[in-house]
Parts: C-alpha cells; structure tokens; sequence
C-alpha cells in the first residue's frame, strides 16, 4: 500500500489535470480558482495517496476533493453574498449525477483556443491547463523566460475573465472557425517541436509528443469532424520520421537522404489507416491533405520511386482549399521534381514571401540546380540570415560551401 | 448580461468615404441598429466628431486647465461608439463582424467592468 511514489501521482496529475480543471470550471467559472483548487486537491494527494493507496478512480478523487476544498475556500471567504452564491450553487451541483467529462472537456479547450486570444497565448493555456505541463516546462519549450511565460498566461486568464470570453462549446454556426483555431493551436505546438522555429536543438521531441497526445484528445471528443483525424494522422505520418531526420551528430538530414529503415512503420501505418477512415467520410479539408501528401511519401520505398505526380495531385486540392504562398512554395517544389528547376524558379519567383527561410533556401536549390551558383550562393546566404534553428542553419551553411567548392 | 463597447476605429487625417458610399454605410448601419434594437440589446450610439475638435480638461495643482485638440494624438482615432448588452464576448464579436462589415474599418471590442452590487 505504501509504495506511491511521487512520480506515480505526478503522472496521474499530467494525465487528469486537464480533465479535473474543466469539471471545476463548470462549477467554478473562473480559471484561476479552478486551477487552485485541482493543485490543493493534487497536494492532498500526495500526502493521503502514500498512506490509502490510489483510490480505484483517481480523477474522480481529485474532482471530488479539489470541488469540497473550492466550497471550502469559498465560505471562508465569502465576504460577498455572491461567492456565498456559488458555493451553494457546488453544493447543490454535488448532488446531481456526474454531467458529460467530455462536454466540460471540449468547453475548455475552446475556450484556451479562443481566436480573441493571441495565438501565443492559446498555445501557452493549452499546453497549462490541457497538457497539465508548468510553467517552467512550458518556458523551457519555447526558449521564453518563465516570468514572460507566466504573464502571458495571467494575461490571458484575466482577458478570459473581463472580456467575458465564454466557457462553452461553440454552437453549430460558429463551430468549423472555433474548430479551425483549435487545430491550429495543436499543429502549431507539433511544428514548433518538430522544426523548432529557434535554438540549438533541431527538435523538441517533448512538444511533438504533447501535440500528438492532443490530436488523440481532440479525435476522442470531436469523432465527427473529419479534420481531427486529419491532423492526427498529418502528426504522426510526420512524427515517424523524427528518428531518420536526424543525424549521430545532431545535424539535420533531408527527406531525400533519410535512411527509410529507421522511419516508425507502426506509426505510419497507423497514420494512413486514419486518414483512409477520414478521407471515406468525403469532407476534405487542408489537415486531411497535407497527410495524404505525407503518406505519399512514407508509400515510396526510396527518395527515387516517389510518386510526385499524385503529390501534384493532392498539392493543387490543397492549394484550392488553402491558397497561401507557403502551400504554393511547397507546390512548387514538387512541380520542380517533375517538370525541372526553370518551371519550377518560375513559380517561386512570383511568391511574395521573403521573411520565410525556406523561401530563400528553395529558390537557392533550384539556382544551384540550373547552374546560377552566383545567384544560388546569395539565396542561400538570405535563407542562413533569416533562420533561427541552429541545426537548419548549419544545415543551410554545408549546402553553401559544397557549392562554393564545386 | 455583460455591457461591451464597440469604437469604430478610424485612421487619423484618412479621407472619409464619398457621399454615396457613405449614404449605403449609413443605411447598413442603421439596419444594424434597427436589429439590436429588435433584439433588445442596444444601449446607445453615436458618432464622435473629428478628434481635432476635442478639448482636454485637467486638474492641474488646484486649478482646472484646458487645452485644444485631443488627449493623445494617436494614429487611430474613435469615429463613434455602440454600446451592446451580450451574454459574453462571442455575442459582442457577433455585432462587431457585422458592424465592420459595413463601415469598412477596424471595431474594437471591450466589456465594461461588471458592477457588483
């Protein structure tokens, strides 16, 4: 009975925190307080849990206790008749049978995912209070301080509150643009651990993780929307590549070049079973694409046998949903592997993105490739200039000095 | 219920709209408010002349100064106000998309602070 160990009860938290916060939220209204109580609730346990053993529900233990402190916490000091008001309003909520866990859930996720929110903002409440991460892992994820992570999610939390900000699943009209941000929120913490747009180290495997587990959350809740799974299975076609992408020493290795023995076969075919699910249901959408060009690839059994004609394919239905100049610089690519680098510079040349690296590092393969070594040096040394992954850098850096022996 | 301001924020020193355009604002606007009205949550509207013609009043060591031309000069101004009664931010934003829609700029959206009594 004795043997709970600390890290026993941190796993729990990590894993229940979420769902724990949203329950109280429902009966609370406010983030902080809710917050609060589930961290009473959590260091009570790890006083009790030690000497009682894990109880058979452990979420439900927390939900419970972190409620009765909350009312406690309320009477003591409910100066106003208000917060007297509430507290009664979670006593009488006590009696009633456990509402939907999912419901609260949801309600909580679109709220941290609001678009009245800075997108920064959203990733840093949904990584606090859906991943259960701290503040000081959070701060560590995303190279900021933990005194500039700490405000920006007090910030947020007060603009929630005086805005008025509403803690509930967005109705039907609003949902596909309430959905689309909260995608969004968790492709971007996948991305920012995949490519980490600053640092030294080429990937932050702890955000790629999170975002993964975040897309299983979101498919768990939303079984309908086709784009869920859509993501998903974009992460994990991605995400089985994490290993390959990846020198001994650290450096970045390119698509072409990766050793395809070392990509995860059980997440890829997980992946493609996904998205063959989502794509059944016949709704397309920008999530679901972007994996079908990814299973694409992770088909090909070498760089050479890809089949960049469906690649096109699937570029051109991407580009119709999602017309912005990072799909069509990606499209471009993709043309050059078929039709060469001319047609190919053609298309890059009318992009008007110049703050991307990758902008600069495409047009400067494809000056390379048809001989303009000159003007491909200069491409690549804007690329070097604008980018903020050291480990891409350097990446960029080798290219340039192989062009320069040669 | 909450009360939210919505301020339509116009550039500084921009050209305003010409006369037929701003015959059709002025219709889609009035429909706006036609609707909130219906719908029970307008609480007041207006229109602020141009900011260059404000007067600031300060106390100033006992004795009240004024001075000529705006608080702050800014590169926005607030060409005129609506204020809505909305059960929460998504309400306000509702009006404000349609409120943008029409005049053509930028609504920024604020609740006032709840008063409890």
């Amino acid at each position: 009975m004795n043997d709970v160990t600390d890290a026993e009860v941190a796993a729990i938290f990590r894993r229940e925190y979420g769902r724990a916060v949203a329950a109280l939220m429902r009966s609370i209204g406010d983030i902080s307080l809710a917050e609060e109580a589930v961290q009473d609730a959590f260091t009570t346990a790890l006083v009790r849990w030690p000497e009682d053993g894990i109880p058979p529900a452990p979420a439900g233990w927390i939900i419970t206790t972190a409620r009765n402190r909350a009312i406690d916490r309320l009477r003591r000091e409910a100066s106003r008749d208000e917060r007297q008001a509430a507290a009664m309003e979670m006593i009488r909520m006590d009696d009633e049978p456990e509402p939907d866990v999912r419901d609260d859930h949801l309600r909580l996720i679109f709220t941290c995912c609001h678009p009245a929110l800075a997108s920064e903002a959203q990733v840093a409440l949904t990584l606090r209070l859906l991943g259960g991460l701290t503040t000081p892992e959070i701060a560590r994820s995303f190279l900021v301080s933990e005194s500039t992570l700490g405000q920006r999610i007090s910030r947020a939390k007060a603009k929630i509150r005086d805005a008025g900000i509403a803690y509930r699943v967005p109705d039907v009209a609003e949902l596909p643009e309430r959905l689309r941000s909260v995608l969004a929120v968790v492709y971007l913490i996948f991305n920012e651990g995949y490519a980490a747009t600053s640092g030294a180290q080429l990937m932050r495997e702890s955000l790629c993780d999170e975002g993964i587990r975040l897309g299983r959350l979101l498919v768990e809740l939303l079984p309908d929307e086709s784009e869920a799974p859509g993501l998903l299975a974009l992460m994990l076609l991605i995400d089985a590549r994490r290993a390959a992408r990846v020198a001994a020493d650290g450096s970045f290795v390119r698509l072409e070049a990766q050793d395809r023995g070392s990509w995860d076969r059980a997440r890829i075919a997980e992946g493609q079973a996904l998205l063959r699910e989502c794509l059944r249901r016949n709704r397309p959408g920008p999530y679901q694409l972007q994996a079908a060009i990814q299973a694409v690839h992770g088909d090909a059994a070498s760089a050479v046998e890809t089949d960049w004609r469906q690649i096109l394919t699937i570029y051109d239905a991407l580009y119709v949903l999602a017309p912005t100049a990072v799909v069509a610089l990606n499209r471009a690519v993709v043309v050059g592997e078929i039709e060469g680098p001319e047609v190919a510079l053609k298309i890059v040349d009318t992009l008007a993105i110049p703050q991307y690296h990758l902008f600069h590092a495409v047009r400067a393969d494809l000056l390379r490739r048809l001989g303009r070594i000159a003007d491909a040096a200069e491409a690549f040394q804007r690329a070097i200039a604008i980018c903020g992954n050291q480990r891409e850098k350097e990446f960029l850096e080798k290219q340039l000095g192989e062009l320069r022996r040669n | 219920m909450k009360q939210y301001l919505l301020s339509v924020c116009y550039p500084a020193g921009g050209q305003p709209p010409a006369p037929d355009a701003l015959a059709r604002i002025m219709q889609d606007v009035g429909a706006i408010q036609n609707d909130m009205q219906a719908q029970g949550v307008w609480v007041f509207a207006g229109g602020l002349t141009d900011s260059s013609s404000a007067t600031v009043v300060r106390s100033q060591g006992g004795e009240v100064v004024l001075t000529d031309g705006p608080f702050i000069e800014a590169r926005e101004q607030i060409g005129g106000v609506t204020i809505v009664r909305a059960p929460d931010l998504d309400g306000a934003l509702a009006w404000a998309r349609r409120l943008t829609q029409a005049i053509g700029v930028p609504i920024e959206v604020r609740a006032f602070m709840q008063v409890h009594g």
